[in-house]
Order: structure tokens, then sequence, then C-alpha cells
């Protein structure tokens, strides 16, 4: 496989940016997946995108507003009535979808040279991402695999949250070497790691 | 403020934008009736109290909404998606 690139490359400096404590609150991590797909469902078709993402991930989405489910190397969510963003850690998953949802359920839109994936995770992650996004991250509000689409600053970000206190945010990739910056800046109250 | 929306749930306002007045309803785009197009375009109900309108939460789900809004209070009464009529009318 060819290696990919990341327009994170000249900024992501791995090492520990601790507090004078010693203490991090969060760390920041670029997550690469190698297929990140959209799928939207045409009026009243979205069972079959939901058995769709079944038949060829082995996930299940309950399919309510924003659900979604997160594996160690895939995910899946909505984030707007009939569409869900998916990822795996493998290639091609555009083409297995395209099989799978036929042109009368809806359609398959490859993003994955299109979007960035950052991880925050750790105990201050929901308190760093609230000074971005004006989104209650609280468990309740924002379950563990479930995801949401909203803007920073006007520009577009899909936040899907992958554990306790770990969240995948989801940019345009032209951006996301400015949202890293900002998100390293942010962090710095706290205290964070790269990996 | 902050606007619920029926997907997203409650979101800043800053991520909607209001697109037009409701329940106003398109000439035939085969239409030449010239007063009726006038009136389409340009003539507008400027209601003083609860007011439908088409918002679109263009910084979340994308969706088009039907808002009803008090246009004195500015308070917003209802939300729904606009999909679930085709226009700017709450769903039976
Ligand atoms: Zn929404």
């Amino acid at each position: 496989m060819v290696d990919q690139l990341s327009p994170l490359t000249p900024v992501l400096r791995s090492g520990r940016y601790a507090r004078d404590d010693h203490s991090v609150g969060v760390t920041l991590a670029e997550v690469q997946p190698g297929s990140i797909v959209q799928l939207s469902a045409w009026p009243g078709q979205q069972a079959g995108i939901l058995a769709a993402i079944r038949e060829v991930m082995g996930l299940f989405v309950p399919g309510g507003a924003g659900s979604g489910v997160a594996t160690e190397t895939k995910s899946a969510f909505g984030f707007a009535p009939g569409k869900f963003l998916v990822s795996d850690q493998e290639e091609g998953f555009s083409v297995a979808f395209a099989d799978a949802v036929g042109p009368d359920a809806g359609t398959v839109t490859d993003l994955s040279h299109g979007r960035t994936v950052i991880r925050i995770a750790g105990p201050k992650a929901e308190w760093v991402l609230a000074k971005f996004f004006a989104v209650d991250f609280s468990e309740p509000a924002l379950a563990v695999g479930s995801g949401i689409s909203t803007v920073h600053h006007d520009i577009f970000a899909q936040i899907q949250r992958t554990g306790a206190d770990q969240f995948d945010v989801y940019v345009f990739r032209s951006f996301a070497r400015s949202f890293w910056n900002s998100l390293r800046h942010a962090s710095e109250e706290v205290g964070y790691e790269v990996e | 403020m902050i606007i619920t929306c029926p997907f997203c749930g409650p979101r800043d306002s800053s991520e909607f934008v209001y697109r037009e007045e409701g329940g106003r309803t398109r000439p035939d785009p085969a239409s030449t009736d010239q007063a009726a197009w006038n009136a389409y375009v340009y003539e507008r109900v400027n209601t003083a109290g609860d007011h439908e309108e088409i918002w679109q939460h263009s910084g979340g789900c994308r969706s088009h909404l039907r808002v009803l809004r008090n246009t004195v209070t500015h308070k917003i009464l209802d939300v729904t998606l606009a999909r679930e009529t085709g226009k700017a009318e709450k769903p039976a």
C-alpha cells in the first residue's frame, strides 16, 4: 500500500507539552482512516443504507438522530436526516458501498481524500472542544458512538464521540493544518501530548 | 439565542440561516401571469406576531426547517423539518 500523505505533516510533532506540574489534560493525534465515505438515503430509504452499513462493515447503527457506533478500526454515525458518515482503517470501502447501495436507495460519496480526522482524548477533551464549538459535549447529550455536524467559525466539522473521553473531529483537509494549530493552542491551558 | 433543531437538538442561532417567509405557494412555473408572479416575489404578509418561516440549519444537519417565530418577541415557538410536509406548515 502506498503511504498516506497528511496535511498535518509539517506541524505534527510528537511529544509531551505538559503544564508546569507535568500534567497533561488531553492527547492529540491524527487518525488516518483508509476510507471515509458519506452515505445519503433518498427519502424513505434509510433502512437500506443502514442494511448496507451492516453488510459492508458489520456495524449496527440504530438509526435515530445522530446515532452511531465506533470500534478500534471502524466507525459510523448519522449526521443529518438519512445521512451517514462511515470510516474504516482499510481502503476501498467506497467501492464496496457502491455495490451495496443501489441507485434506488441513495448515494455514496468517497471523502477519503477530502477529510482529515483529528482525535482528542483525555479528561479535558470536552473542556477543550467546548472552546471551539457551541455544542453540549457532556455524555448524556452526546453518547459514545453518536456524532454531530456543527461549525467552527462558519467552517463545517463533524464530531463523533468514540469513547467516554475521546472525540474524532472530521475537518476539511485544506483546513486541517489551521485547525490542528488552533487545537494545540487551545490545549496549552490543560497540557497536551501529541501522539 | 438557542434554536432547537428537530434532528441536532439545541444549537446556537449562528448555525442557522433565515431563508424566507413560509406558507407561500409558488405560481405554476409555466404561468405568465405577471400579477401572480409579482405577488409571489415581492409581496409579504409582514406579520406582527406568530409567523411561519423557512430556515436552514446550514451549520449543522443542513435540513430546511419550518419555524414558527413571534416577530414581536422573537420567541421561537416551534421547529419541524420542512421535508415532513414539503412546505412551511406544521405536519398533521
Ligand atoms: Zn440540524
